[in-house]
This record gives C-alpha cells, structure tokens and sequence, in this order.
C-alpha cells in the first residue's frame, strides 16, 4: 500500500483522510512495515466502505486485513439506523457468524502425547470434514425453525451439552431476533445434510497446548496455564449461511436504485436499516448466526464424545466462543455520545472490555476473551478486550492472521504431503481428506500471526493473554 | 492473462483469500460453460467426474453479469444440495434467460479428492464482456 495516500496518527494507527464524498475516514492499524505490505485493494475497499451513507466515527481495517469482496476483510464499520445508516449483506459476506469456540479439557500436553494419534484418527472419522462430508442430524421444517431461533440454546435442549456452555458463548448462544421466515427454502435445503459439520478451506478443530502466558492474572482468570490443552473450533454457519448471503446480497443489489443508494462496489450491496428488505435482512442474518451457534455447539458434542472414549478424565469446559463476521446490534460512545450501532464486522473480533454486561460474572472482570486462530503450523492466541478497545475501533481486533499468498500461489509452492511431513517433524499431527487442501492452507501461505497480535496488543485492540500452539488439527 | 488459445478456455487468478475464475469463448453461452468448467476445477480436477446424473439448470437476470452469478451460484447450490460435482454443461441463452443441462455425479472422496466447497460467487472484479473481434470475456471471484 502506498504509504503517501495515508495519514499517520499514531506508531499503529494510519488514517485515510476524507476527501470528496467520504462519509467518514478510513482508519487503518499496523505498523510502517505491516501497512506497506497491504495490498492496494484493502485501500480501495476500505475507502468503498466510507462511501455508504449513516456510516458512525470511522471505518477501520484491521493488523490482519486484506483483500475482500465488498469490505476488506479484516474490515470494521458502524451505521446509525436513524442517520440513514444501512445494513450491508456484503459487509457481513457468505459466512456468516464465522468463529472460533475454545473448550478447556484439564488436560496437560502429556496427558494427551500417548493416545495423540489415536484422538486425531477418532476426531477426524467421527466429526464430518471436508467436502462431501455430511452430518448425521437432519432437520425438519419445524426443527430447522427452532434451531434458527434458538441457535445453541436449541442445540442444549437437543441434548448436545449443558446449559453451562451458553453462560460462555456469544449472546449467551441464542441471538435475538432471528426470523426463520426470511431464510429461503433453498437455504434451509442446504443445511439440512450440514449440522455438526466443519467445512472445508481455512476451517479446523485443533487440540492447542497453552505454549506462553502474557498476562498471568486474566490467564488463570480464563482458565488457561502453560502446558494445559485446549480445543478450539473454527466454523460459522456452513450452507445456511453461505445461500442467506447469496439470496440477500442479489436482493440488495437489485435493489439499491429504488433506496437511492450508489454502490461504489456492487459487492457493497446494502439496504437501509429501517427498510423492510433491511429488516428482513437482519432476521436472516441472525438466523444464520444462531446456525452457527447451534453446529459449533453440536461439533463440541461430538468433540466430547470422542474425548469420552480416549480421555475420560477430560473435561471440555467452553472458555469463550465468538463469531468475527457478522452484524450487531451495540452501543457505542462516538464524539462523546453513547449512540445504538449496527456494527459490520467482517473477519475481526469483537472485543469487549472489562465491565460489559455481555460478559458472565467470571469474565465481566477481566474483559472477552478473544479469540484469535492462525494457521496450522503457527498458532492461535487468547487476547483480552480491554477498556481502550472501545476507542480505538468500536471494541474489534484481528480475527486471524490474514493470507499473505493465495491458494494458487500456495499450491504451486508446497505440495500437501510435504507440508504434512514437515508439521509431523514439529509433532504437529494433521489429519485431511485433501493433499492440495493442506498446501493452500500451508503454514507460509499464512502472515505472521505473532506479529499481527502484537501490532494488535500495541495498539489498543485487545490485550494479549495467551499464545495456543497446535497439536492435532482436523482439516477441513 | 496467459489464456490458450482455444475455442473457449478459462483459468483461475490471484485474490488473496479466494479465488478468480477467467474464462474466454467465442460466444456467451460458451463462456459460461467455460466459467462452470473454472467452478469445478476450484472444487476436484473436472475431467475425474464423470456423468451419471443430468439436472436442468434455469436462471434469469437483468444484464449478463448478473446472470453469470446467478448460473454459478445455481450451479454452488446443486452441487451442495446433491452432494455432487459437474463434469458437463451445456448452455442454451436467450437475452438474460439462461437454460442449462449439466451431468455429473455423486461426491467421491477417494477418486475426486475434492479441495474445498465454494460458499458462493461474488460481484467483486465481476465482468461480462465482447471484445472488438467478438470474443466474450468473463472474470469472477468466488468465496471459498
């Protein structure tokens, strides 16, 4: 990214000044060298994004951001409904409620070394991964609507788990709202094989040891202590989600003209919060993210039952789960005046500090944890939101660490096998139905995820707690 | 571009976390077959499917690239509802009416070693046109 189009406020913070008709300034984070290294598209779609009308403060690009469809990923956007603010199906894109669960298990990594090959040959026979795979729960009309309703809550009542691991999870794992009738019947056809399955590209299930501590303090008070193994899951709304993206983001598009809306990208396609396709759209959307709820919810199901049989004495408690695309419903405090937002966060992490009601009372005095998931050679981290969060981009950090090379290029670099080899000789245990999935998603295909949590941590995202080294991952 | 020079052919181009499709034909119908080509090749090596089931394909929008969308995203949504892969499409177009006839089969892991499922097709670097010696030419990204 040329580096002269841009301001800079801070070591980390650089700033896109407004010009022309910018609703509001871009706001992007990294340091000198992480920021020359953007690709010029995360600029473009971060200044597309201050084109849309009722946009609040800034629009953000977060440490890990790169080239999108629409927003940037890694991109941060707030409307005001009754500013003419609009919500956007290409802001929240395909996957919606993408995110990552991490459950402890109490175990300690030599706990687990002895029976480590065996765990990730039964984790990846019994949790259905990869293209072609189908789950084993199919839903009928009134049991989709109930899980669309519901989300995790739904999924507990099914008796996939205990009322404890909503305490834990995002909008205690049912989001308000949802409207199960304005998801399409086509969208609801392409679930019905796909609850309590994991997908496929950058989605996993890995076992993590906790490799550093940071922040001694809130990592006993999440739970985490060197050498403790934990399972994180990452996976959103599978095809449910995938077809309210494409339903909605057709309807929007074609219907910009009449809201007088101008897209300065197509992808962009949005609708007035107060509209009815808006509306319509946000029931959807919730619906979706209960969906994603309610399958993490399912895939822990299944986790435990695995660790059931191989490690009875585990105890999968969740640490925190926590979705990086979607939009929320949140107040905010902008110039000074706490304001309701419809929050667009399309692959970041919501990042709420210390005090905030969403929290359960074991968490409220430590901040969210967030959760941040890197490749599969490299690692994961545990961050904290923090009270500065707020003001630096409506409490959002990093979601992960952002490709530095497409797949294509990846697959011409690294062959699968040899990505898997290599991993095996750091005792990282992979186990995939695809050769040339592995080698897209090959650790070096991947930034440096250290790097992007500390810029995060420097900045004022969220505070780092925690780094999670992989062990066995489940790839889809 | 290093695109052959053949009656229709298509490759994919960098994005950074998805994926192009590119595709040229010497008419439209051809270019869409050419882009449905693209789509199976993100998922399995296209020539390995081969074409046991026939499903008929029919799609309408207001100018050809949003029809292009809409025949991918048909094409993502049969394949995630079938379970299956598309080896063959043949295309019959009438202004932005779009009828198609596409065989393939059934999901097989061992044989297909199948990558990655497409969530659906984007408008971003989204193209439909005619170049001045009459070839069609088409981009499109897919979230994958």
């Amino acid at each position: 990214m040329d580096l002269n189009r841009l301001q800079q406020d801070s070591e980390y913070r650089w700033r896109i000044p407004m010009e022309g008709p910018m609703q509001v300034a871009g706001i992007i984070f990294g340091d000198r060298e992480q920021v020359l290294q953007m690709d010029d598209k995360v600029y473009e779609q971060l200044k597309n994004v201050t084109l849309l009308p009722g946009l609040v403060g800034a629009v953000y690009a977060m440490p890990d951001a790169h080239w999108g469809y629409g927003f940037p990923i890694g991109g941060v956007a707030a409307f005001d409904a009754d500013a003419g603010g609009v919500v956007s199906a290409g802001g929240v894109g395909f996957d919606i409620s993408c995110g990552v669960r991490t459950l402890h298990t109490g175990l300690t990594v030599a706990d687990l070394e002895p029976v480590k090959n065996e765990l990730a040959d039964a984790l990846y026979r019994d949790i259905p991964v990869g293209v072609g795979s189908e789950g084993a729960i199919s839903l009928d009309e009134a049991a989709m609507s109930a899980m669309l309703e519901k989300g995790a809550r739904w999924a507990v009542d099914q008796g996939y788990g205990g009322a404890e691991d909503l305490e834990r999870a995002e909008e205690r794992g049912c989001i308000a709202g949802a409207d199960p009738a304005a998801v399409s019947k086509h969208a609801k056809k392409r679930q019905r094989r796909e609850m309590g399955t994991l997908g496929s590209g950058n989605h996993y299930l890995e076992l993590q040891r906790v490799a550093e501590v940071f922040d001694a303090e809130i990592a006993a008070g999440f739970g985490l202590a060197l050498d403790k193994v934990v399972v994180s899951i990452h996976c959103g709304s599978r095809g449910l989600g995938h077809q309210i993206g494409t339903d909605y983001l057709r309807e929007m598009l074609i219907a910009a003209p009449d809201f007088g809306l101008r897209l300065p990208d197509r992808e962009l396609a949005s609708a007035p919060i107060h509209s009815e396709l808006g509306q319509r759209y946000l029931g959807a959307m919730r619906a979706g993210m209960n969906c994603a709820l309610a399958n993490r919810q399912i895939l822990t199901y299944l986790t435990r039952e695995v660790f059931a049989r191989l490690l009875p004495q585990a105890e999968l408690e969740m640490l925190y789960d926590v979705s990086h695309n979607i939009c929320k419903v949140e107040t905010h405090v902008v110039d000074g005046a706490s304001k309701e937002l419809y929050v667009h966060r399309k692959g970041a992490t919501r990042a709420f500090g210390p005090g905030n009601p969403d929290l359960d009372d074991e968490l409220r005095s430590y901040g969210q944890p967030v959760l941040i998931g890197g490749s599969m050679g490299t690692g994961s981290y545990v961050l904290a939101g923090t009270l500065e969060s707020e003001g630096q981009a409506l409490s959002s950090a990093c979601h992960g660490a952002g490709r530095s090379m497409s797949r294509r290029q990846a697959r011409r670099q690294y062959s699968g096998r040899q990505v898997v080899d290599d991993l095996a000789g750091r005792g990282i245990v992979i186990r995939s139905p695809s050769q040339r999935g592995v080698a897209e998603e090959a650790p070096l295909a991947y930034k440096d995820v250290h790097r992007v949590v500390d810029i995060a941590d420097r900045a004022g995202l969220a505070h780092k707690v925690a780094r999670l080294d992989p062990i066995v991952c489940i790839k889809g | 571009m290093t695109i052959r020079m053949r009656p229709a052919a298509w490759e994919h181009f960098e994005h950074d976390a998805d994926i192009g499709l590119r595709a040229v034909a010497p008419s439209r119908e051809r270019l869409f077959e050419a882009m449905a080509e693209a789509l199976t090749a993100v998922i399995a090596d296209p020539v390995l499917v081969r074409r046991s089931r026939e499903i008929v394909i029919r799609c309408e929008a207001p100018d050809d690239a949003l029809l292009l969308v809409d025949w991918l995203n048909a094409l993502i949504y049969e394949m995630a509802t079938h379970n299956m892969l598309f080896g063959v499409w043949h295309v019959r177009l009438d202004g932005h009416r779009l009828e198609a006839r596409v065989a393939g089969e059934v999901v097989d892991r061992v044989r297909h070693r199948p990558v990655v499922e497409v969530k659906g097709a984007t408008y971003t670097a989204l193209s439909v046109t005619q170049d001045n010696v009459g070839d069609w030419h088409a981009e499109c990204v897919v979230d994958v």
